[in-house]
This record gives C-alpha cells, sequence and structure tokens, in this order.
C-alpha cells in the first residue's frame, strides 16, 4: 500500500502540473488572442479535467494511508509513529492529521474537494473559473512538491518492522479531535479559493463585481468551518489539557486566530464593493493577505520558529513554505501593479460618521488585532534577532492589549449596523441610540447591584472592570440588533396583520444577508459574555481522603472512593466525587488519569458539569505519593456554557446568510395583498 | 476609595472644570440637557460635543491600560499568572497542570518565600529572571527593547486611526465637490451608456446586501 500512495502522490502531483501549466498556457492565448494549433479552449478544458483527475490521486492516495493505518502496517514510518495496534478505529482514523506529513496529505486532499467542486461548477463562468482553477492547481502544485519530496507520508521504516507503534499522542485522543482538525484545515485551505478567485478576476481585469457573488458563497463557508474549527480547538483545550481555560494565546492558536481576522474583515469590506464600489484594493489586499496567513501560521509552527504546546507537527519543512509565501507575495503584488487601474474606486466616503466609515473602522479595527497577535507572535523572534535576548510574549501580554481592541470592536458591532449609509445626523443618532445607550447603563447599574464592582475590597479589579464594560456593551449591541428586528418586523406586521414572530422571519427571509449577519452578531455577543465570565473564576486544591470535602462556590464535592482500571490501550484511575448542592446530592463526577500504553505518556480527563451560570470543572491530578490519597483540583468557571452557545448561534447564522433570499415576486406571494408591501427602506428601518 | 491623581485630572477635565470652551456644552451638561442638535448651538458646540466625547473615550482606554490589580490578597495569583513554567510546557505557571512537574513546584514556592519577605513585583521579576532567563516573564518588561512590545501595536492603531480620518476627510472633500460639480453641469442622457450600466446591472445584479 505503501508504494501505491507513492505512486498516487507522484500521479497527483504530474496531473496538478499539467492543470497548472497548460491552464496557463491556454489563458495566455486566450488573452492575447494568438493563433495556436490547438483550440485554447480545448486546452483549458484538458487543464481542468486533469485538475479533477488529480483530486482522484490525491484521493487514492489518502485512501492508501487510512488503510495502512488501520493494516497497522508499521513498514511505514509515519503508521510506526502515530499508530498502535490498540488504537480505537476513529482514532486511528484521525492519525492521518496527526503528524507533519499527514496534515500535509490532509491539506492536498482539501484542496483537491476544493478544487473538485470549483471545477464541477464552472460553467457558471468559464473564463473566470479557468483562471481560479490554474491558481489553485499552482497551489497543488507546491503542496504536492513538498509531500513527494520533503515530508513523504509513505516513507518506508529503516530496519526491522517493530510488532506495534508509538501510538497517537494521547491529548489527540480526544472525540473532538477527530472533527476539530479536519474543520480547522476546511478553513485554513478553503481561502484558498477566494484568493484564487481575487487574483484571477485581477489577473483577467474581470469586470463588475460578479466575482465577489461567486466567491461570498467560498467565502462564508470556509469562514464558517475556520470558526467551527477555532471553537471546537477551544472547546478540545479546555476538555483535554486540564488547566481551567481555553485559550491560552499559544503560537497556534494565534495562527488559526489571524486568519480568522481578516477573513473576518474581508467578509465586511466586501459589503463596500458590492454594494457602493468602494475600497476594491483594500478587498483584494484583505484576502491576499488572509491566504498569506494561513501559509506564516503553518510556517511559523511547522518550522519550530516559535515554541508552541502543539509540539507534535513540528518539523524542517520551513525553507518550502517561506519560498512558497514568497512567490505567492511576489505574484500578488506584481499583479496588482499591473492590473492597479483595474481596481480605482467608484465613490468615495462622504462622512466620517456613517454606515460606510463604520466598515473601515471596523477592517482598522479587526487587522489591529491581527497585528497584535502577529507582532506577539513573533517578537520573541525579533527581540532574539536585534538585541540577542529571547522573551516570552504570553497571555498577560495579549491579555493587556487585545482585550481592549476586542471590546472596541463590540462596540462597533453594535454601533456599525444603526449608521445610515452616505451621512449622519445627530437626530438619527439620538434616535437608534437611546435604546442601546439605555441598556448599557442600566446593565452597570445591575452589575454594581449584584456585587460586580471593579473597586471592591479597596482595590481595583482589572478582571471586574473587563466584565462590567463586556457586559455593559454586549447588552447595548444585543438591544440594537435586537430593535433592528423589532423596526423591520413591526412594519411587516403592521402591513401584513400577522404575528411578529411570523414578520420577523419574513424580514429575515427577504434579506437573508442582513439578517443572518445579525444573527452572527447576537453569537457573537453571546460568546464575549461567556469570555467576560472568566473574570470571576475561581479554584480550589485539595487532597482528598475517602469522605473528605471540597467546597467551591455553592458545591460540595465528596470524596466516595478512588480505582482503576485499564483496557488495551491505556491504564486509569479516577476518584468518585459526589457534588452536593444546599445539603442534597445533585450528581456524580469521575474526573481521571490515564497512562497511554503505547507511549507511556500520562492524560488528565477532566470530568465537566456544564449548566448555563458556570462549568463545575473537576481535575483528577494524581496521588500523592506519601499518602497515596488524589489530589484533586475544581474550577467554578462562570458563564463557559454561552461561548458554545454563542457558536450554535453564530453558525445558525452563517447558515440563514447563506440562504438565498426571497425574490420580490416570492416576497409578495407570501404577503397577503388585501394591503401594499411594505417598501424596502421601510423593511431596512428607514435608514 | 481615593481616586488616583491623574484620574483626578481626567475627571476634572471630564466635569468641563478645565478646558472647555466658553458657550460650549460640557459632556455632563449635555447628558443632563438631553441629547439633541438643538442643545449645540454652534459649530464650536459640535466640535466640543465631539472633543469631550473622545476625552471619554480616553478616560475609558485610559483606565483599561493603565490600571491593575493590587490587592495584596491576590498578589499571588496575579504573580504566578506573569511567570512562566520553566519546565518547557509553554504554560503560565499558575497553571501547569503536569502531573509530577518539578519545575512548576518549586517556582511557587519561591514567589511565596518571595512575597512573605516583602520583595516588590520588580524584585521579584529581576529575582526569578536572572536566575531562570528572561523567558520565564509571561510578557515582555517595559525597558529597553521590550517596550517596543508594547508601543508598537498602539503605534499602529494610532496611525492607522489618524490615517483613515485623514483618508475619509479628503474623500468626503472630493465627494462634496464632484456633488457641486455635478449640480451645475446638465444631465447627459446618453443611450448608449444607459444600456451599458444596465447590462452591468443586469450581470453583476446585486441584491442590495447588507
Amino acid at each position: 500500500m505503501a508504494a501505491f500512495g507513492s505512486f498516487a502522490l507522484l500521479i497527483a502531483l504530474a496531473l496538478a502540473a499539467y492543470n497548472l501549466l497548460a491552464g496557463a498556457f491556454a489563458l495566455r492565448l486566450i488573452a492575447t488572442g494568438q493563433p495556436a494549433r490547438i483550440s485554447p479552449e480545448r486546452l483549458a478544458d484538458t487543464a481542468r479535467r486533469a485538475g479533477i483527475a488529480g483530486f482522484l490521486a490525491i484521493s487514492a492516495a489518502a485512501f492508501a494511508l487510512i488503510w495502512s493505518v488501520f493494516a497497522n502496517d508499521f513498514s511505514i514510518t509515519y503508521i510506526m509513529e502515530h499508530s498502535n495496534r490498540a488504537l480505537p478505529g476513529a482514532y486511528k482514523f484521525s492519525a492521518l492529521w496527526s503528524g507533519q506529513e499527514g496534515s500535509l496529505l490532509l491539506w492536498a486532499w482539501l484542496l483537491g474537494i476544493y478544487g473538485f467542486v470549483l471545477r464541477l461548477t464552472h460553467k457558471k463562468d468559464v473564463k473566470l473559473y479557468a483562471y481560479a482553477g490554474t491558481i489553485l492547481a499552482g497551489i497543488q502544485v507546491f503542496f504536492l512538491l513538498v509531500l513527494n519530496f520533503a515530508a513523504p507520508p509513505f516513507a518506508l521504516l529503516k530496519g526491522a518492522i517493530p510488532d506495534d507503534g508509538n501510538g497517537l499522542n494521547p491529548l489527540l485522543q480526544y472525540p473532538e479531535m477527530v472533527i476539530h482538525p479536519p474543520m480547522l484545515y476546511l478553513g485554513y485551505v478553503g481561502f484558498s479559493v477566494p484568493f484564487c478567485f481575487a487574483l484571477g478576476a485581477l489577473m483577467m481585469r474581470y469586470p463588475g463585481e460578479k466575482w465577489i457573488k461567486v466567491t461570498r458563497v467560498w467565502t462564508l463557508v470556509t469562514w464558517l468551518f475556520l470558526t467551527a474549527g477555532i471553537f471546537l480547538g477551544m472547546h478540545w483545550a479546555y476538555a483535554v489539557l486540564g488547566w481551567g481555560g481555553y485559550w491560552g494565546w499559544d503560537p497556534v492558536e494565534n495562527a488559526s486566530f489571524m486568519p480568522w481576522l481578516t477573513g473576518t474583515a474581508f467578509l465586511h469590506s466586501v459589503m463596500m464593493q458590492e454594494k457602493k464600489g468602494m475600497m476594491k484594493s483594500w478587498n483584494v489586499w484583505l484576502i491576499f493577505s488572509t491566504f498569506l496567513l494561513t501559509l506564516l501560521g503553518t510556517l511559523l509552527t511547522r518550522a519550530g520558529l516559535v515554541s508552541s504546546v502543539h509540539a507534535f507537527a513540528q518539523s524542517s519543512i520551513g525553507t518550502w513554505f517561506m519560498v512558497f509565501m514568497g512567490i505567492v507575495l511576489a505574484v500578488c503584488i506584481f499583479t496588482f501593479i499591473l492590473q492597479h487601474s483595474h481596481l480605482k474606486s467608484e465613490q468615495h466616503m462622504e462622512s466620517l460618521v456613517s454606515r460606510e466609515s463604520s466598515f473601515l473602522f471596523n477592517n482598522l479595527v479587526l487587522l489591529t488585532a491581527c497585528f497584535v497577535i502577529l507582532w506577539g507572535t513573533l517578537f520573541p523572534i525579533l527581540s532574539e534577532y536585534v538585541v540577542g535576548n529571547k522573551v516570552t510574549v504570553g497571555a498577560p501580554f495579549y491579555n493587556r492589549v487585545a482585550i481592549p481592541i476586542g471590546l472596541f470592536l463590540l462596540f462597533l458591532t453594535g454601533v456599525g449596523p444603526l449608521l445610515p449609509w452616505r451621512n449622519t445626523s445627530l437626530k438619527s443618532i439620538k434616535r437608534n441610540f437611546v435604546l442601546p445607550v439605555i441598556a448599557l447603563w442600566a446593565t452597570v447599574i445591575v452589575c454594581f447591584a449584584v456585587g460586580v464592582n471593579p473597586w471592591k475590597g479597596g482595590a481595583f479589579s482589572t478582571g471586574d472592570f473587563y466584565a462590567i464594560v463586556s457586559f455593559a456593551v454586549s447588552a447595548a449591541v444585543m438591544t440594537a440588533i435586537l430593535s433592528e428586528f423589532l423596526r423591520g418586523a413591526g412594519v411587516i406586521s403592521r402591513q401584513t396583520g400577522r404575528n411578529l414572530f411570523y414578520a420577523t422571519w419574513l424580514l429575515t427571509r427577504r434579506n437573508t444577508r442582513r439578517y443572518g449577519g445579525y444573527i452572527i452578531h447576537i453569537g457573537v455577543v453571546i460568546v464575549v459574555v461567556g469570555l467576560a465570565g472568566a473574570a470571576f473564576n475561581q479554584n480550589q486544591e485539595s487532597e482528598l481522603a475517602l469522605n473528605d470535602k471540597l467546597i467551591i462556590g455553592p458545591y460540595t464535592l465528596v470524596q466516595v472512593g478512588a480505582t482503576q482500571d485499564s483496557n488495551d490501550n491505556y491504564n486509569s484511575e479516577y476518584a468518585m466525587l459526589d457534588v452536593y448542592r444546599d445539603g442534597k446530592k445533585q450528581f456524580q463526577m469521575t474526573p481521571e488519569k490515564r497512562v497511554y500504553l503505547a507511549s507511556n505518556q500520562p492524560q488528565t480527563m477532566v470530568a465537566i458539569h456544564s449548566t448555563p451560570e458556570w462549568d463545575l470543572y473537576v481535575v483528577y491530578e494524581g496521588t500523592n505519593p506519601d499518602t497515596s490519597q488524589p489530589i484533586i483540583k475544581a474550577y467554578l468557571n462562570p458563564l463557559v456554557g454561552w461561548i458554545w452557545a454563542g457558536l450554535v448561534i453564530l453558525v445558525f447564522g452563517t447558515f440563514v446568510a447563506l440562504v438565498p433570499s426571497l425574490t420580490p415576486a416570492t416576497a409578495a406571494l407570501r404577503v397577503p395583498a388585501t394591503r401594499p408591501a411594505p417598501t424596502e427602506p421601510e423593511l431596512k428601518g428607514g435608514l | 476609595m481615593a481616586t488616583p491623581l491623574r484620574f483626578r485630572f481626567w475627571f476634572r477635565t471630564m466635569q468641563g472644570e478645565s478646558g472647555t470652551a466658553p458657550g460650549a456644552l460640557s459632556f455632563p451638561r449635555l447628558l443632563r440637557k438631553g441629547w439633541d442638535s438643538s442643545n449645540l448651538p454652534s459649530r464650536t458646540g459640535t466640535a466640543s460635543f465631539w472633543f469631550k466625547s473622545a476625552q471619554a473615550l480616553l478616560l475609558a482606554v485610559a483606565v483599561c491600560f493603565s490600571l491593575g490589580a493590587n490587592d495584596s490578597s491576590a498578589r499571588y495569583h496575579d504573580l504566578n499568572h506573569r511567570l512562566m513554567c520553566t519546565c518547557g510546557c509553554s504554560q503560565l505557571l499558575g497553571e501547569c497542570n503536569h502531573v509530577g512537574c518539578t519545575e512548576s513546584g518549586q517556582e511557587l514556592a519561591e514567589l511565596r518565600t518571595d512575597i512573605a519577605s516583602g520583595m516588590s513585583d520588580k524584585d521579584i521579576f529581576s529575582a526569578f529572571s536572572a536566575k531562570y532567563g528572561a523567558t520565564v516573564l509571561a510578557a515582555p518588561s517595559t525597558h529597553g527593547f521590550d517596550l517596543v512590545a508594547w508601543i508598537a501595536p498602539f503605534a499602529v492603531f494610532g496611525a492607522a486611526l489618524l490615517g483613515t480620518i485623514l483618508l475619509i476627510r479628503r474623500w468626503a472633500g472630493i465627494a462634496g465637490a464632484k456633488a457641486q460639480a455635478a449640480a451645475l453641469e446638465p444631465p447627459i442622457d446618453d443611450p448608449a451608456d444607459r444600456e451599458r450600466k444596465e447590462q452591468i446591472r443586469r450581470e453583476t445584479g446585486s441584491d442590495g446586501g447588507f
């Protein structure tokens, strides 16, 4: 199977190279109109078919690797290093992305899937898709070169073949690890597609903004995958790493967050281009940067340039990525300079306080946040280079710098949609902002009333202060969004006589993009509320003998037993803790510590009891060697559940935004003819 | 609690006791009278309103960035979250949860001893830095080249903000001039141009979007 896999990768490389070269040649012929012995259109079509065949070849290689994992073929170095016989089936599947070579193969495979879909749907706009497909083939050639020559997944083991493998990293033996990496990679890889469309449209001087409409679904779906991937990673870190948190500002986390920020900025500013013909150069560079950041993140974390807890994926392929990034950047700059005149804005902003400028400020803040993270990630390297002194840039730096920026962004999330296009008067500010401002101050008062006070105890608490600001701004933003819904739904309700719920549904269906966007903003607000809860985290650590108690918040944990278990994959020991609240037993928790047999590595399995109010998070830290009693660390983490709930709303909102809006003709059918249908300005709240 | 001196200055400025132009409304007075354009008697008043708003924003930002936890009971927790565990786990000292980690226990014990001996935060960081190297500090210090780490984000943000504001103002000027010029010229009804625009609209047909 190793030979089959290697051969499939070589075939895939040859096909991708043909796709790139033949496609580029055909497009050149079409662009210049030069006569040729072969029809350029037919040549371009052979290139497209080669791309489809290339996808099949990469799929065969991926299949070969998965087959080898399940067949316990330890003659392949990768399988020996990342699997073992006792590994459960689901985790054998996830071995595909648990190491460097496998994860690069996954990257190439996903790129192949995206390319396959793109090439199958080429009839939407044959020429634009040909450009995009050819550029995508160029990216594919790079990954296949790396897979064939720098990080081959089917490299054979030298020397005697062992009976069993080293096993999968225990950190990865968790159900979420079966979904999180593919999601994240779908996001990373997916940004290649809008990048290819943007570069292709620029190369061919594509008229109008249709290319944005074509790529909108791709961008939104990709963004959704990346968002879900990041959140699943947060949940994995929370449930597996056992330190009570979900985001540690690790370079790998930062690497995934940076393209998310620029991608989010692109999704916002691209609306300006569609609606007003503005910010064309800006948008092109946003999507170029997003793609380059996906590569930079990979370079940073896999080349060993920065230290990371994700050490399982490091190797020495940095030079390949550096060269490729250089080529991509050079192509982007060259094309931009060559076609710069095509990107002239059709209109300019007319006021500092308007919907347009709010989009620009939103972009500014998102990019500043991206810069802060990039700066913090790269500063240790810079410091070592400049003064020869390596420093750590950890959570305290990001918390101090990024949180205020994040809160400002949240503020803009609420303010932006309330501002009218073109210009704003104080009168309209008053009309639109009075309710959010009331909500903001009411929340501040409620916070103080329930005891959230930054000055409590005679000292200033930054955490409490940030929490109050977060809650207050969140309340204001939520009020602003809901009032937008209510205003539109009220008009429809009055016009149709239907109840407010139906009117809200109809309103959303008529402009899914706008109201889907609002639902996404609601999700973001819910997430921020959850994040703000971290200011009130509590933890207790104690050695618990039988029937000993540990009290945290309203809960009392009583140790009722500690026992051991084992299977083919690991030995485990765990404590049984009865949890009481108000003197009544509520439930039992069993935090666990495992030692995996193949790798002999320990791993905690956290017990979590989640409620909307807080998470009770219990870690079994092992036994005291002197007393043999279990050591238990308990955390009470308020509002963590809101983060995951926010993700669900965010995903729902993205799906809504992806659904096509009702056309005016269809919408008219849904409104009884007894009253005139509301006009567009009415639906948009008079804006 | 007594307000620190620097914030008292800000509060005084906010109250309109200094730096308020004659005839202009102070921010609190504006709030008392109600947020209405009629309360802004002149262009100077509008400018003053925005100036005060900017001051309020600056105050909030200053509070965000300047203050830190200084409660002595929380000092141990605060400090162990500003130091790194040196076992190679890349985790904060206070969050290192490796079973049997020999480094974090020793470091935490040292931290407790240093706090008990009355050392200042700066002295504790210096002592840890001298013993374990600069990477034991979870964030760059605020002197020497490390200061660049703290300044650069705000400098970039400030420059970008200023640049954006200036750009929008320039654009607004251009748009205004164009609008004036268009108002003076008679409308040209070119059927070919109309047909071309119609074709673009048909082919690119945006639904209006957000």
